[in-house]
């Protein structure tokens, strides 16, 4: 065997606290090692030219690279040996960077643990054997979760590129966060007119199916694969009959529904459609609140329904959709005013939080867009907007930036002065994030045109006095305490993730940070991949982010997968179990651990059951390999022998 | 590294690629420092570590061996650290009676945005290992 090792500086990123030269000639050492160098950068083209020239040049049969983390360059490599005429999987990369040069501070010592790192690296790659990857058919659908402004994106963008689509909204109609929004900065165009069309190309297009109201039970399969069990929640309302009238919502005698879309500004009726604009534009019935589920009597809906349409025996429906790619873009949630007890968020009806102040801006809001005080339902002179409420701070556990709140707070201030003429607005801001194009014109637009008050500082308190709200911060640039007798305090309370999401995040295989957001493949590179294969992030679920990077991670999801299902197969990773059927027993131990049901039993023309694996299906844990009593299954690239030979490496010297 | 004997031990980490082993790299591109004295194998999966390599390089030479997972219910493979927990928790409970102290072994979970907390692991349990000493069979077994 003829192992060689290319040991890379990585500038000065590895060979500042390694001594790269001394690593290089311990490996020569090596039994099986016949070459070993070290290169300036290695994933550069020479490079990697110098490795594709060396394996000709040595005779290499197997290659080892001493350089970052395999989760960052092994395909990389794995491409230069395949040109070089080696099979892919006679490649092995030893992570000398982020486990060595970048943590350790004492050359000696990360020297000594390189050449470890390496040993047992050249000890992985000699055991290592060629693998061939098959190709399998593909679906070409798409299931987009989610159907706010960067699911629509995303499925329009798949449609127009001509694969089916199919989405699945949770709530009662597309739009997501943006269909709720007044006008949007920072051009203050009226965020519905730019949304609604967009909506309705979504229900008009012929490549798109939407599940409104509709939820995912179970996702099986694979990239390419996919299984989708949808729930379709009941409404007690035949949607194929639903001519969206309204003349249900306007006989309903129950009136105090909590309305969802308008995050209970007012109370709304207990069958409702959301929105003029709501795609699809039908009733549904809350049965918390209609009168037929609570007193068990009532039907005046269905009376009305010149189309008969009201079904309260309607139950949830399960369907079953095929997909090959999902892109999750389930968008995000807010806190709850109560966790701000200091700023008496949920206690005083006229702290609101920053959504329902928009649907109070908006026209067809509860108020028709006229803002009023919703206890007295007075018009508000002085507004005081309060920025971070709950951002950026760690004592209730929420340590990031909300990222769009300073925007929207210096639009709705505009917007305040705009619809009433007299008002004065005061902002308490930690800092003025306004990084985006136009972002900052537009807040000092805010402060010089429209006359609103900056005040740098957080607010310690609000509390009531009269009719008014005595808000109690500090200026930290006069150094002084303000208060300000306020009629109206808005909060601009900080995004979250979604209450299911770590439930979500489950059912696709794919990981959550902390604080429940997706996490992408690469944070710079890969920024709406997840590392499930067929699975991508689009808008906020990934993490807070405005309209204009929703819109382009949808699109970018999209792109992502019209490249993906660009042929009519995809290739499988060959590093998947593999049974020795000399060597099982037929316990089918394995058929029952495998997670994915990859394992079946198959008899033998000489009657014996043993265990087979079904190669597509099998995503390459391994826990059948560890479960095997007599080591009859084996995950290839990571057998026993592999990485029996890697301890053996490290531990036998 | 003040704290650390001027020998660094010999201690084996088992990481499944999709959490653990990306925290480790996490941590690396954070600059966190660490202790010298962990080696890192990369699996797929926690389920994939056999109890036997565990025990493999605790014979054969190992001080200590850290193993690391996914969170339980963040498994890029569904359930393979369910798995892992239940053979891993049973090694613990079986490694005093081949001589070895259980203190030697640790299992852990941590994903891939937890750079520190990676930091924190190995640090501590590198001063744990530090703390026992080589690991001396014969020795172990006598006491």
């Amino acid at each position: 065997m003829r192992v060689g090792v290319f040991i890379c500086h990585c500038g000065n990123n590895i060979a500042g606290t390694i001594d790269v030269a001394r690593v290089a000639e311990e490996t020569r050492k090596i039994p099986g090692v016949v070459y070993a160098t070290t290169y300036m950068y290695t994933c550069s083209e020479p490079g990697q030219e110098e490795i594709k020239e060396a394996i000709k040049r040595e005779g290499l049969d197997r290659v080892v690279v001493a350089a970052c983390s395999p989760r960052m360059h092994e395909m990389t490599f794995r491409r230069t040996v395949e040109k070089a005429g080696l099979n892919r999987y006679f490649f092995e990369m030893a992570n000398i960077r982020e486990h060595i040069s970048w943590v350790g501070e004492d050359k000696e010592f990360n020297t000594r643990k390189a050449i470890d790192v390496v040993r047992m690296a050249v000890a992985k790659v000699m055991q290592n054997r060629p693998l061939f990857s098959s190709s399998f058919k593909i679906n070409k659908r798409v299931l987009v979760m989610g159907g706010g402004v960067a699911g629509m994106q995303a499925a329009l963008d798949c449609a127009d590129g001509g694969l089916e689509v199919v989405i699945v909204e949770k709530s009662q109609s597309i739009g997501g966060m943006m269909a709720r929004l007044d006008k949007t900065f920072p051009t203050i165009d009226c965020s519905i007119c730019i949304l609604g069309p967009k909506m309705v190309d979504v229900a008009q297009h012929e490549k798109i199916k939407l599940y409104a109201y509709s939820e995912i039970d179970e996702i099986k399969g694979y990239v390419g694969n996919y299984q989708v069990k949808i729930r379709k929640k009941a409404t007690y309302v035949d949607w194929s009959k639903c001519t969206g009238c309204g003349a249900c919502m306007e006989k309903c005698p129950s009136k105090n529904a909590y309305d969802y879309f308008n995050f209970g500004v007012a109370p709304t009726k207990a069958i409702n459609i959301p929105f003029p604009q709501a795609i699809p534009k039908k009733a549904k019935i809350d049965p918390n609140y209609c009168r037929q589920f609570t007193k068990g009597k009532c039907g005046v809906c269905a009376k009305i329904c010149p189309t008969k349409a009201i079904d309260y025996e309607m139950k949830d429906e399960i369907i079953t959709e095929e997909v090959g790619a999902i892109i999750v873009a389930t968008g995000y949630s807010l806190i709850d005013m109560d966790m701000l007890p200091e700023y008496g968020g949920g206690r005083y009806p006229d702290v609101i939080s920053g959504i329902q102040y928009e649907r109070l801006l908006n026209a067809s809001g509860p108020t028709a867009g006229h803002i009023e005080r919703p206890s007295d339902h007075e018009e508000p002179k002085t507004i005081v907007f309060v920025s971070c409420a709950g951002s950026r701070d760690k004592s209730i556990g929420i340590p990031y930036c909300s990222n769009f709140c300073c925007m929207y707070i210096a639009k709705q201030a505009i917007l305040t002065k705009d619809h009433i003429s007299d008002s004065q607005s005061y902002v308490f801001y930690m800092d003025i994030r306004s990084p985006g194009k136009g972002y900052d014109e537009f807040t000092r637009r805010a402060q010089e045109e429209y006359g609103v008050h900056y005040i740098r500082g957080r607010v310690s308190r609000i509390y009531p006095k009269g009719k008014k709200l005595v808000v109690r911060g500090a200026d930290t640039l006069l150094g002084t305490q303000v208060e300000i007798e306020a009629d109206l305090v808005v909060l601009a309370t900080a995004v979250i993730s979604n209450k299911d999401a770590a439930y979500m995040a489950e059912k696709l295989h794919i990981s959550y940070d902390t604080f429940g957001f997706y996490v992408e493949s690469h944070p710079k590179l890969r920024p709406v991949e997840t590392n499930t294969s067929g699975v991508f992030l689009a808008g906020a679920c990934q993490g807070p982010k405005d309209i204009p990077a929703s819109v382009g991670q949808g699109s970018a999801a999209a792109s992502k997968i019209l490249a993906l299902f660009s042929g009519e197969t995809l290739e499988s990773d060959p590093a998947v179990a593999r049974v020795n059927i000399n060597a099982c027993v037929g316990c089918l131990k394995c058929v029952k651990t495998c997670p994915f049901g990859a394992i079946k039993e198959k008899e033998l023309r000489d009657g014996r059951v043993v265990a087979d694996v079904i190669e597509t299906v099998c995503a390459g844990c391994g826990v059948c390999t560890s479960t095997c009593p007599c080591g009859a299954i084996q995950l290839q690239h990571f057998t026993d022998n592999q990485i029996l030979a890697e301890v053996n490496a490290l531990c036998l010297i | 590294m003040s704290d650390i004997a001027p020998k660094e031990l010999k201690i084996v980490g088992f990481l499944c690629n999709w959490c653990s082993y990306g925290g480790a790299d996490t941590a690396g591109v954070s600059r966190f420092k660490q202790p010298p004295d962990l080696r890192i194998i990369r699996v797929p999966c926690s389920g994939r570590i056999d109890p036997l390599f565990v025990v493999k390089a605790l014979l054969n030479g190992a001080d200590g061996v850290l193993v690391s997972g996914c969170h339980p219910r963040d498994c890029h493979y569904s359930d393979g650290n369910f798995y892992a927990r239940r053979r891993l928790e049973m090694l613990k409970r079986l490694l005093p009676f081949l001589g070895i102290d259980d203190k030697r072994f640790h299992y852990t979970w941590i994903s891939a945005s937890e750079g520190q907390r990676w930091q924190q692991t190995v640090t501590a349990f590198v001063k744990r290992i530090h703390e026992l000493g080589p690991l001396n069979l014969k020795e172990e077994k006598q006491s």
